[in-house]
């Protein structure tokens, strides 16, 4: 091939890098002795997750970038999202390394699937057509099955990766389906054509209006949006938990990413056709986060449906379908990010005798025991309550306000009364670890890398408020640069 | 004049208290906890000091907000860190920077996580003086929403038997109020494009809106004050909280709904107000008669006191929606009076709980032989909580009765009969815990006021007695933010041409 018919790579780069690096490392742990390369291996997948954010702000400088003619974008929307998916994979690995050694699963290839993940992850980011989305989407399915699935002796580990897969695959052929739709009804899949086709007021067919309906369904199952949840308590439950961590925030920040670009970029013009489908998936997910977690006794499900709410909330955003709303949700992404990784470090702290426990009530009395961890957990809780002044307050304020400005009153009181309500659980993890007397304590140390992750997390959570211009500022051009600002 | 920004350092010295005891103290011995009960009482007492400095260089004749800090704090969204006070809210930030030294002073007997406890009291104290210092909407709203936490810890923790329940009562009825407080925050910022509060005070809100504002910010201050139906959540939690945070609730958490009508309802959405009054002005009668009769029933010293409290936050929003110049003097003095009346009430109740372990009314009687000095503390208090002239509590009662009647003679009527349903029920706990015969064995051995309890109450009587004998002092700083505040009331009715319609009512 003549170098000038070569897309231009600069935008591609820490794609290219990742998966080269991903495939070195691959090779190098099957050549060599799986148990000692195991931490080493976690730490280059580290260390090559830190040079791809590195390598991310390089090309930044010049707002948005199209290669592969026009299948890859980049621009600082993809670029805010991006930095967060590669930080959840990063905490994703640090948590991961002492439970996956307690637990006899210590093998390289945890570190290589979550590279492969956020390569996958990374590709939706950045799709700016049909094809590629798909692409990116199953790279980072596949792995994400596999990882749930990690765990193999475990029969609950093995019962959440199939029913992940089962369900996920459907919810991909939903989301093929309608793509299929859309292309026939057009006759394009880039976003570009798309867009331009969709002026503003544009009266669409139905059978496109059916298609775009389907990709919507596949992207709500990605998000776990209300009425495609049911999948995520469970797979929550039986996956290892620093892969309910990863599963928690990274497809999570991915799927949201897309289904932005996806609704604002070729279908913005559609707003009326798609925005009422929005505006139901998020009052329903923030009222079942909200309620169905009431009854739960298992901290990971509990997170599970609190994830579903905060999606929910996230989604006002997209629902108000201005950049105001989109802003608000690439704030709210931010914070979710650090507070759910926070609030999983906690929960890996639950070890009692060199096993893990789950239920909540095991938390009893833990401000005595570590006291540290209790008043983490107790920052992260109060903060996913909306209790201001911690983040979770703010990336609440920022999604209302848009909500407020579009004059979407119900859904913006809904959300309040639902936050309310969500209140609850969260502060009966409080009361259970200041209120109540120890039963049986929990075991000690908790670790370095856990350490670590949790005084990082805690500190952007509850001192987010003294310096919010970094990640506000971020998320004002990200959010203008999907409006063609 | 220094340019000291003392209104922030006023604020955030105790949380610089709470962060030293919190990385500085390390263990649970006797030692330790006594290093964290002095660095709390030098924190919140230096505190004090320098918030007398508020009032030294306060200038009684102007309206405008005095101390102004300004510093961008989100520029993308026109959000700043703004503070300032004037006459309405200065004499709260003192009320708040004295009652809390007293109140770390009357909890020297806590020996359960006593470390923890100090924290949250002093972050306390820096939430609440940073709610009275706001000048931002938002800046209000994250300090008069973090209050939660710390006070949700404090009933959750120390509390009594109950304290669970109370706690999330507390916790999820507050919570519900505010965020539809929140939302009406968003539309407003969205209507006048700031979120200053002075700037928001020049700015017209259109009638149709006001009213909804109005009844959104009703929601959360209704809750705080609190104002009946909605006062269910205040005698289980302060029943259930230490005798400290009983103080500080009383003290100081309930004049967050008051100040909230006086700095957000009043000013910002006068029409509304004027068509809300009968509204007020109704449920806070049944507050002031219901609940004085309940309060008339109890057996439990903290309940009625609690009930108590209710009856005179009655007075607050009648005084506040009468829009007369005595109505809104009346109660912000009332305010400040029960402040300090309650928060004493609330102590001595402590006193004999920390020696019999027991608020039941019917353990006591004839304290008044063993303990003489502690009758007479009593008695005082007692005495302003009725409203007896030479005390604090007479002061804030005459001039909103005062308001009242100008207003309407019948909401004068109905609110005079609170004042005389007070008395019973006061004379009658005071006759049945302090006079009587001593005959009960547990009483026989107990000892009167220890000096470091005397040390707590001086300052208390001592201001009773000063507000009400010489009120001027504290009524010159009102004064002109009361007359400012009329003008906005009235430039706002007139300028929705509803003038003629109010004064004819």
């Amino acid at each position: 091939m003549p170098l000038a018919d070569m897309p231009n790579l600069v935008p591609v780069l820490p794609e290219i890098f990742l998966s080269c690096a991903a495939m070195v490392l691959l090779v190098f742990g099957a050549y060599s002795k799986s148990d000692s390369s195991f931490r080493f291996i976690l730490g280059v997948c580290v260390v090559v997750l830190a040079l791809a954010m590195l390598l991310l702000t390089i090309p930044s400088a010049d707002g948005r970038a199209v290669t592969f003619n026009g299948m890859f974008v980049s621009d600082p929307f993809a670029i805010f999202f991006k930095v967060l998916v590669l930080l959840a994979s990063i905490m994703a690995i640090v948590v991961a390394r002492g439970f996956l050694e307690r637990q006899n699963s210590a093998k390289f290839e945890y570190g290589i699937l979550i590279l492969f993940a956020t390569v996958g992850m990374m590709m939706m980011i950045s799709a700016n057509n049909l094809i590629s989305l798909y692409v990116g989407l199953e790279l980072q399915s596949l792995s994400l099955y596999v990882l749930a699935a990690f765990m193999r002796d475990d029969t609950r580990a093995t019962e959440a990766g199939l029913k992940y897969f089962v369900l996920g695959a459907l919810a991909s052929g939903m989301l093929l389906y309608g793509s299929s739709l859309v292309y026939g009804f057009t006759g394009t899949t880039s976003f570009d054509d798309l867009a331009a086709l969709f002026k503003a007021g544009s009266h669409p067919s139905t059978g496109l209006v059916v298609g775009i309906v389907f990709i919507m369904a596949g992207l709500a199952f990605k998000v776990s949006a209300v009425p495609f949840h049911m999948w995520t308590p469970d797979v929550y439950e039986g996956a290892p938990t620093p892969v309910t961590a990863f599963f928690s925030v990274g497809p999570k920040l991915a799927a949201i990413a897309l289904f932005i670009r996806l609704m604002v970029g070729p279908f913005g013009g559609l707003v009326d056709q798609w925005q009422q489908i929005v505006v139901f998936i998020s009052i329903a997910s923030m009222m079942l986060g909200a309620f169905a977690a009431i009854n739960q006794r298992n901290i990971k499900r509990l997170m599970a449906y609190s994830s579903i709410g905060h999606v929910g909330y996230a989604l006002i955003g997209l629902a108000v379908g201005t950049e105001e709303g989109i802003r608000g949700i690439l704030i709210y992404m931010a914070i979710y990010l650090f507070m759910t990784m926070g609030a999983f470090a906690c929960i890996l702290c639950m070890r009692r005798g060199e096993r893990m426990v789950e239920g909540i009530d095991d938390l009893a009395g833990l401000s005595k025991t570590h006291p540290m961890v209790a008043f983490a957990l107790a920052v992260f809780m109060f903060s996913m309550a909306g209790i201001p002044p911690l983040a979770g307050f703010f990336g609440k304020l920022y999604i209302f306000l848009a909500a407020m400005q579009a004059e979407l009153y119900t859904l913006a009181v809904l959300g309040v009364l639902s936050s309310v309500v969500g209140g609850f659980y969260y502060i009966r993890i409080v009361k259970l670890m200041y209120f109540d007397d120890v039963v049986e304590p929990l075991d000690k140390p908790i670790g370095k890398d856990i350490s670590l992750v949790l005084l990082a997390t805690g500190l952007v959570v509850g001192l987010f408020f003294l310096y919010p211009s970094v990640i506000l500022g971020n998320a004002s051009v990200a959010a203008a640069s999907i409006f063609g600002g | 004049m220094l340019n000291l920004p003392i209104l922030s350092l006023v604020t955030f010295l105790p949380l610089v208290g709470a962060v030293i005891v919190f990385f500085l103290i390390r263990g649970d011995d006797e030692h330790s906890q006594r290093n964290a009960k002095y660095t709390a009482l030098w924190a919140s007492t230096a505190t004090f000091v320098l918030s007398l400095g508020i009032w030294a260089g306060f200038d009684n004749s102007t309206a405008a907000f005095q101390f102004e800090e300004h510093v961008a704090w989100m520029p993308d969204f026109n959000i700043s860190y703004h503070m300032g006070v004037d006459g309405i809210s200065m004499l709260f930030v003192l009320l708040t920077t004295l009652l809390t030294p007293i109140c770390i002073l009357a909890s020297w007997n806590v020996v359960t996580r006593t470390k923890e406890y100090m924290i949250a009291f002093l972050v306390l104290e820096t939430m609440m003086v940073g709610m009275f210092c706001a000048m931002d909407m938002f800046v209000f709203y994250i300090f008069f929403e973090a209050v939660l936490i710390p006070m949700f810890l404090i009933i959750g923790i120390w509390g009594g038997p109950r304290r669970v329940y109370a706690s999330f009562k507390f916790f999820l009825y507050t919570l519900l109020g505010s965020v539809l407080m929140l939302l009406a925050m968003l539309a407003m910022y969205n209507d006048a494009g700031t979120a200053d509060i002075p700037a928001l005070m020049k700015h017209t809100f259109s009638p149709g809106l006001q009213t909804w504002l109005w009844l959104a910010f009703f929601a959360s201050f209704a809750v705080k004050v609190p104002m009946w139906p909605v006062h269910t959540w205040l005698p289980d939690a302060h029943v259930e909280a230490p005798t400290a945070g009983s103080v500080i609730l009383a003290g100081v958490l309930l004049k967050f709904g008051g100040y909230g009508f006086l700095r957000f309802s009043l000013p910002m959405f006068p029409v509304a107000s004027a068509d809300f009054a009968p509204l007020i002005f109704t449920l806070s009668i049944i507050a002031v008669i219901y609940t004085s009769l309940v309060a008339l029933a109890q057996e439990d010293m903290k309940k009625l006191i609690a009930y108590s409290s209710v009856a005179h936050m009655g007075f607050v929003t009648i005084g506040a929606f009468t829009m007369t110049k005595q109505g809104i003097e009346g109660s912000i003095f009332v305010m400040l009076s029960h402040g300090i009346v309650s928060a004493a009430l609330f102590l001595i109740v402590g006193v004999v709980y920390d020696r019999i372990h027991s608020r039941e009314i019917n353990v006591y009687g004839g304290l008044v032989e063993r303990m003489p000095g502690y009758a007479v503390i009593f008695m005082i208090m007692m005495m302003a909580s009725v409203g007896l002239p030479g005390t604090a509590g007479f002061v804030g009662e005459f001039l909103v009765l005062v308001g009242a009647f100008s207003h309407d003679s019948w909401l004068a009527a109905f609110a005079a009969t609170g004042v005389i349903l007070g008395a019973c029920y006061m004379l009658y706990l005071y006759r049945r815990v302090v006079f009587g015969k001593l005959t009960k064995d547990s009483l026989k051995k107990i000892l009167d006021l220890s000096p470091r309890e005397i040390a707590v109450f001086a300052p208390l009587v001592f201001l009773v007695l000063w507000m009400g004998i010489y009120s001027t002092p504290f009524l010159d700083v009102i004064h002109v933010s009361v007359d400012h505040l009329m003008g906005q009331v009235e430039k706002g009715l007139a300028a929705a041409q509803m003038a003629p319609v109010f004064a004819g009512r």
